[in-house]
């Protein structure tokens, strides 16, 4: 499609915090390789990450090509600083226990099913495309968070607890999961983009009778987390980008 | 399978584009899935088509999944065999309409089963057995070694497996 200078810029911008959003979830993810309580979460959360992280590696292959700077995707990876990453502060967040990290996957699983259902319609063919595939792949990527959500929260006491701990944590992060901002609407009217605004109610629709199926409490904390598209973030990412980027680093232009 | 065949350096003057195309399309059912060496890449459903320009083979794939590390494998065998039978190759990778477990073909299917993989099939309740066919099987994990298949349990012969999961 054609689009003027301004406009590529703006996709371009677009297109990087989406994959930010998949490559620090999968990273986050990855860490639980060979850690995680049993063999079989091992595997589905490998599986997860290697989901994730393939969709970022899409999205900014497209976000290189439309740069057309000679950038590849892996120097949009590996080689930005912590200020310039655009992800939701929600999945840079520390794994804590297993708990915590089911609660962060399965508000961003609600929310990720959500947006991929409406991205899959850009006008953009190929990121409609890259959309369609990582859509069916969030499915069932909600199906298992949610599982676990009510096996943990409506589980033990001790599970009950930690899960409950867990999202007193992080239901602060979860507020600008689908508050549009000038970018959003920008790419919107594009018809590139999504109608985040929208997204709102379906997944309150969509997160809250499970957190009640789980006998959970949403927190009713009033302090909510702005700003993780205009590049603000917790202390977490810096240490996460400081791990993930040491090879390229450290070995510009290795290869293997 | 034999890579010589007489085929082995074609040329547009002699034999018309669709005969081309036809003779493209059967050697790719000779590079094997990486990951599931029985059946082809043609089996699986990812060449979504061959378009002859010239000499050289325009092959159109699709991934099964976002992040599959089997997807540079299979361009570089699929590359590496047609270029082999002396046919120039340029590889394009769609996501439009995503790959279904629908387009894997019925005799895969039956090798996916002799092989030990329950084949996909859109059905609810137990997935049945491909050692001993027992229905008594239950679901472990919605994912195993792959991200194709998900991890079974039978009950009937105290044997896992996996299944190619459908989607």
């Amino acid at each position: 499609m054609e689009l003027n200078a301004a406009q590529r810029q703006s996709c371009f911008e677009y297109l990087l915090r989406h994959a930010d959003d998949r490559l620090v979830l999968g990273h986050r993810l990855s860490e639980w390789c060979g850690h995680a309580p049993i063999l079989e979460e091992s595997l589905a959360l490998a599986n997860i990450a290697l989901d994730l992280i393939g969709q970022a590696t899409h999205l900014y292959g497209l976000a290189a090509e439309l740069e057309g700077s000679g950038r590849t995707e892996d120097d949009l990876a590996f080689l930005r600083r912590p200020e310039e990453f655009r992800n939701l502060q929600l999945v840079e967040q520390p794994n804590g226990d297993f708990a915590m990290t089911l609660v962060r996957q399965f508000l961003f699983d609600a929310y990720d099913v959500l947006f991929l259902e409406q991205l899959q319609r850009s006008v953009h063919p190929e990121l409609g495309g890259i959309a369609g595939k990582a859509l069916k792949e969030a499915q069932y990527h909600l199906r298992h968070s949610q599982q676990w959500l009510l096996r943990l929260g409506d589980g033990t006491e001790e599970s009950h607890r930690r899960t409950q701990e867990a999202l007193d944590e992080l239901w602060r992060f979860s507020h600008e999961l689908c508050v549009p901002d000038e970018l959003d609407i920008e790419m919107q009217a594009l018809g590139i983009g999504v109608d985040l605004g929208s997204l709102a109610e379906a997944w309150q629709e969509s997160v809250l009778p499970v957190l009640c199926a789980a006998t959970l409490m949403v927190p009713d904390d009033p302090y909510q987390v702005v700003g993780s598209r205009s590049g603000f973030h917790t202390e977490h990412l810096g240490y996460l980008l400081a791990e993930m980027q040491s090879l390229p680093r450290s070995f510009p232009g290795a290869q293997w | 399978m034999s890579d010589a065949t007489e085929n082995a350096s074609v040329s547009e003057a002699l034999v018309p584009p669709e005969a081309l195309s036809q003779h493209v399309w059967s050697l790719l059912e000779q590079v094997p899935d990486p990951e599931i060496p029985v059946i082809s890449v043609v089996d699986l459903g990812i060449v979504r088509s061959v378009r002859m320009e010239g000499a050289t083979a325009h092959v159109t794939l699709t991934p099964t999944y976002s992040g599959c590390p089997a997807t540079r494998a299979i361009e570089q065998s699929v590359r590496e065999h047609l270029e082999r039978h002396g046919i120039s190759t340029c590889l394009q990778t769609t996501f439009t309409p995503p790959w279904t477990t629908d387009w894997i073909t019925p005799q895969a299917r039956e090798r996916l089963r002799d092989y030990g993989i329950t084949p996909p099939e859109p059905r609810s309740g137990p997935i049945p057995c491909p050692f001993c066919s027992s229905s008594e099987t239950r679901l472990q994990s919605e994912f195993g070694s792959t991200p194709c298949k998900a991890l079974h349990f039978c009950k009937a012969c105290l044997q896992p497996f996996e299944q190619f999961k459908c989607v």
